[in-house]
């Protein structure tokens, strides 16, 4: 389980989060918020990329800031823009990459970077270059990135915002099916109305957390004052 | 699609052909074009290497960059070496530029990026001992040859973006976006690389077991990496 425990975060005199106390048992979690409102640092923390100024996270009672290598093999991290994230030329050696540490040679670490790529809609594209597959393409090559090493838990911050509606819906279809805790970061409201459970952001804090509907209504509410 | 081209996918002999000895005839090739000076033998280089783009059946559309890229700086070159020091020299000169140019390019386009990396870290496996990191060095590579598609696409965009606003000619409105988007891109990739644990200690298989001493408490204000 995923544990925020007084958590604040400045950077320099900018104060992001404040007082954030949550526990994140639920498989699908939202969170929304105007920008800037403190989401993506929250996001990042949980695998620790971005770590507390103050307070504690937890990720199975461990903390990123003690543990960060054991913390992000089990949290995998999606990130807005697909570009940043592929390392490799081709998609198959990208997936691949992501094995290279898990000990399989390299026709065993090929092998299962197609089967992933097969899995999640991009079969047949393991020798296609990576910077020429289309945008939507480019984040599900981001996610198989992350999937290949079977993380327990997967953070997506904003992953659909560069993507059109068609392949917003196939990114969410994928993202329903993953067995993975889902902690999504997303301005796209529609994605979450199947999900567990909502936080809202407001300049740092939590003013709101509950079911979708509720939860999103107060995101609204919040928006029109 | 840079000039010197990525993995074109194929089963033509120098694509079956191992990493290694194939990096190892490349240093060959372009170590005796710089130490020959005849233009015959350097003439007979470029049909060497002509002959093995058509032993690997690259398509037409893949090596039309590199002839295009070859043709702007022979006559560039060639045209200065001419005016300087005459024709023969001119010829050596760009005949020695397209001989090694055209090879690399060969290389890259038969060649998987992974297994070069794999190749690297092979290589330098002995140096672990004296405190060097194969796969660190293995990975810089990659991400070396990677970084060129990248850089090429960035430029691409910003020459885009100041045509639009009618500046094509201006040094300033191509440099500043170049370099800003470029540290951008280096800021977000290595976000990216922290998030699939690249950069962790756990990193090497050598120090799997060891504590996390790197991401100490000392960090806590600062992102990762």
């Amino acid at each position: 389980m995923i544990t925020f425990e007084g958590v604040g975060h400045r950077y320099e005199e900018r104060v992001v989060l404040e007082e954030v106390d949550l526990a994140l048992p639920e498989r699908r979690i939202g969170f929304v918020g105007a920008n800037g409102s403190g989401k993506s640092t929250l996001a990042r923390m949980v695998n620790g990329l971005v770590l507390p100024s103050e307070g504690q996270v937890l990720v199975d009672g461990l903390d990123p800031a003690e543990k960060g290598p054991a913390v992000r093999r089990r949290v995998g991290f999606v990130f807005t823009n697909p570009d940043s994230q592929i390392v490799m030329p081709t998609a198959g050696e990208d997936v691949a990459f992501s094995l290279r540490r898990s000990g399989l040679s390299r026709s065993e670490r090929a092998r299962r970077a197609a089967e992933v790529l097969a899995a999640h809609g991009l079969e047949g594209y393991a020798d296609h270059p990576a910077h020429q597959l289309s945008g939507g393409q480019k984040q599900l090559l981001a996610l198989c990135g992350m999937l290949a090493l079977d993380p327990d838990v997967l953070v997506c911050d904003e992953p659909t915002t560069l993507l059109d509606l068609r392949n917003t819906r196939r990114f969410a279809e994928i993202v329903a099916g993953l067995r993975q805790q889902v902690l999504l970061v997303t301005h796209d409201l529609d994605l979450l109305a199947d999900f567990d459970r909502v936080v809202v952001l407001d300049e740092g804090r939590v003013v709101a957390d509950d079911e979708p509907e509720p939860a999103i209504r107060h995101y609204r509410k919040l928006c029109d004052t | 699609m840079t000039p010197l081209g990525l993995y074109s996918p194929g089963d033509s002999p120098l694509h079956r052909a191992p990493a290694g000895p194939k990096l190892l005839v490349l240093l060959a090739l372009v170590t005796a074009v710089v130490l020959v000076g005849s233009p015959v033998w350097l003439g007979g280089a470029c049909a060497l290497v002509a002959a093995g783009y058509s032993v690997a059946r690259i398509p037409a559309h893949r090596i039309l960059p590199l002839v295009r890229t070859l043709l702007l700086l022979a006559v560039l070159v060639g045209a200065l070496q001419v005016w300087l020091l005459g024709w023969r020299p001119a010829l050596v000169t760009v005949l020695r530029l397209s001989a090694s140019l055209a090879a690399a390019g060969l290389f890259t386009l038969t060649t998987r990026i992974d297994a070069v990396v794999a190749t690297v870290e092979r290589v330098l496996g002995p140096l672990r001992r004296i405190g060097v990191r194969p796969d660190r060095l293995g990975l810089l590579v990659g991400l070396t040859v990677q970084a060129v598609t990248t850089l090429s696409g960035i430029a691409g965009s910003v020459r885009e973006a100041a045509r639009a606003r009618g500046a094509e000619r201006s040094p300033t409105a191509f440099a500043v976006p170049f370099v800003v988007r470029t540290l951008r891109h280096a800021d977000e990739l290595g976000e990216a690389l922290a998030a699939r644990g690249i950069g962790d200690e756990a990193d090497d298989p050598a120090d799997h077991e060891l504590p996390d001493t790197a991401s100490g408490r000392g960090r806590r204000d600062r992102r990762v990496p």
